[in-house]
């Protein structure tokens, strides 16, 4: 397919919200601002309210007092997705998200089903200043019964969001604001070096790689929000000194299954694992935490983690880009690590 | 008819008042055409048709009162500081910027002014501070500025009961300005603002118009009790947003944006006092068109890491 003619990540987002509301009458939309004809701070909610009145709730300016709402309704059976405006702002929900939301699954002595997702817009790269632009996916790790999710150009938003509803445990999906008007990929093909597939037993990680799967120098482990800078990075490694990358863009970041993931991951012996959040107790410790005990003893270097700088992410354009996880930052780090 | 007595109403404002309104229309204007050039990225928040709120009330806050502010905050920097250079600067990432490009349009900090571009934080914050003057410096107060919106967020709820039970020095300052992004007030706050305030027993003042020195003889008694005597004070601003929420987001009909017009304090004062709001005016666009061809001109801002530390 022409690259020009593929669906934009937001219209597959936006597709999958109308199937859902449209398939389950338990499902719900709920957020600041998401009616029409405005449609969401990333018009992701466009032309749900005028389909779905009885469905699409616009709310007050109220983060927590939206997702407890929202555990309401998951205890009353329904299945609410919220829409966080500035996935920084989930912080104001932490408490719902961690004492009701988690929690109701597996304190009342059995399981109780929360099915719900909350949706939260993150990452930076667009000058929106230091309250606008986090990634926070770090700061809800490790929550028992809280599944955490990204969006990823490679995976179908349907499928992820029926999968998310379905687990019957809450669902954290971060969407990379960065993604919302990039296409989807489509037909296993990435562009002319890079082509890409679902292997069966991968719990859906995408795999990306360049001539075979099976063989790389470098794996490098990034979750959608990422793929552009790493696919840049990749590219360039390749063409400027023959190292080739197979990436690993898994649509599940906690809990993260390590067994998972490919054989070749192993064959390489060396891991780059990549995230748009700030250095310090992050997704890539946790993802570098489940692979050492596999992999030990088959490793060539040590995992080696990118992130952001630890620092405050800068309004100004040049300045955040010095602070955020660049293509040429995963560059220099694949490169260290495949010479080492 | 209505209509005209309140424009013959309109007092003669003071040469400082009218170029502080003026200086931010103007300001807010080459910002919004600065987006549109690309000149500027990221998000902003214009407040056109709010001007009158924070000049109205800039002589009744001293230096050394606090002054928090919220994402719509550039009228209430421009009034505490009349420099426009410098808050350019910061929203642009060139040097001279007010925190070094780093907080950009909606985290300003400077003396004892703050803003924050999270809805309803500065609030409890505000309080915090007011508690702190209370004990420090009394006789001075903490005024925060909110919209109708923030008043979804439970933490205003959290601060204004603190603020009554410990009789703080804090002055709340409403711009109502009937929506919140996309929003009508009516669809996102039940009952009322006065009755909110009134639930705390704390006291509230409607304002009306945008008549600056009027609205300030108002206001003078009741923020010098507040100093005198600390307790919090609710003021509410009916007000008007011109714009749109942020940059070309306006899903607002036509017709509504022209009745807005109507109520606009430039075409009243321009109406009212036409030589010398003319100067005023040609005074004004000359120095936004000049601060922003100097601030376009500068450099980036240099990073430093002990700007952004760790
Ligand atoms: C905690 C939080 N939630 C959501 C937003 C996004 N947001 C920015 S301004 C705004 C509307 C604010 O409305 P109001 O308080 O009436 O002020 P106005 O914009 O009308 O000046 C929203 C929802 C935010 N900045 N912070």
């Amino acid at each position: 397919m022409v690259r020009s003619q593929r669906e934009r990540v937001s219209e597959n987002l936006n597709r999958a919200l109308h199937a859902m509301l449209e398939k389950d009458p338990r499902v719900w939309m709920i957020g600041e601002d998401v009616s029409d004809p405005y449609g969401g701070a990333f018009k992701i909610t466009k032309g749900l309210s005028g389909r779905f009145p009885d469905q699409v709730v616009s709310t007050p300016i109220s983060e927590a007092g939206i997702v407890g709402l929202a555990g309401g309704l998951a205890l009353s059976g329904e299945r609410p997705i919220v829409e966080i405006m500035f996935g920084d702002f989930v912080a104001l929900a932490f408490d719902p998200i961690l004492n009701l939301l988690s929690k109701s699954v597996g304190m009342y002595g059995r399981r109780v089903p929360m099915r719900t997702v909350v949706r939260c817009p993150v990452g930076g790269n667009r000058g929106y200043g230091p309250t606008h632009s986090q990634s926070p996916q770090k700061h809800l790790i490790g929550i028992p019964h809280l599944n955490l999710y990204e969006l990823s150009p490679f995976h179908d938003c349907s499928a992820l969001f029926g999968r998310m509803l379905a687990a019957g445990e809450p669902a954290v999906l971060f969407e990379n604001k960065i993604l919302y008007t990039e296409r989807m990929y489509a037909d296993s093909t990435v562009d002319d070096l890079f082509s890409y597939d679902f292997p069966a037993s991968s719990d859906g990680c995408a795999r990306v790689f360049l001539g075979s799967p099976d063989a790389a120098d470098v794996v490098v482990i990034a979750p959608g929000g990422l793929t552009g800078r790493v696919l840049d990075a990749a590219r360039r490694l390749f063409l400027e000194h023959e190292i080739v990358c197979l990436i690993l863009v898994p649509v599940q970041l906690y809990p993260f299954d390590a067994s998972s993931l490919p054989p070749a991951i192993a064959g390489a012996g060396r891991i780059v694992v990549v995230e748009e959040g700030t250095a310090g107790g992050g997704w890539g410790a946790e993802v570098a935490a489940c692979l050492y005990p596999r992999l030990w003893g088959r490793l060539r270097a040590p995992i080696r983690l990118v992130t952001s700088a630890d620092r405050v992410i800068p309004a100004a354009r040049h300045l955040e880009d010095e602070v955020l996880v660049q293509a040429d930052t995963v560059y220099d780090a694949v490169l260290e690590v495949a010479g080492a | 008819m209505t209509v005209q007595r309140i424009e013959t109403a309109v007092t003669r404002p003071a040469d400082a008042d009218l170029d502080l309104l003026l200086m931010t229309r103007h300001f807010e204007l080459t910002l919004l055409r600065l987006f549109e050039s690309g000149l500027i990225g990221g998000t902003t928040h214009t407040c056109l048709g709010q001007e009158h709120v924070p000049v109205a009330l800039r002589p009744l806050i001293d230096d050394a009162d606090h002054v928090f502010s919220n994402h719509r905050g550039h009228g209430h920097y421009l009034a505490r500081f009349g420099d426009p250079h410098s808050l350019l600067a910061e929203i642009m990432g060139r040097e001279g910027a007010v925190c070094h490009g780093i907080g950009g349009s909606q985290h300003l900090r400077r003396d004892r002014f703050l803003s924050t571009g999270v809805q309803g934080q500065n609030v409890p914050v505000a309080a915090g501070a007011a508690l702190a003057l209370k004990r420090r410096e009394p006789g001075q107060l903490a005024l925060v500025h909110i919209g109708d919106g923030s008043w979804g967020e439970g933490a205003i709820y959290e601060a204004l009961n603190m603020a009554s039970l410990w009789r703080l020095p804090l002055v709340l300052v409403v711009e109502n300005n009937g929506i919140a992004q996309s929003t009508p007030t009516a669809e996102h706050l039940a009952g009322s603002i006065t009755g909110r305030a009134h639930a705390f027993g704390i006291d509230h003042i409607s304002v009306r118009g945008t008549d600056v020195t009027a609205i300030r003889k108002r206001l003078r008694q009741p923020m010098m009790r507040v100093r005198t005597h600390p307790r919090p004070l609710v003021i509410e601003f009916e007000t008007i947003r011109l714009g749109p929420h942020s940059k070309g987001d306006d899903t607002r009909d036509a017709a509504v944006l022209r009745a807005l017009k109507e109520q606009d304090w430039y075409a009243r004062y321009e109406r009212a006092y036409p030589e010398q709001f003319a100067a005023a005016d040609r005074r004004q666009r000359d120095l936004a068109e000049r601060c922003a061809r100097e601030v376009t001109a500068r450099p980036l801002v240099r990073r430093n890491e002990g700007e952004n530390p760790r």
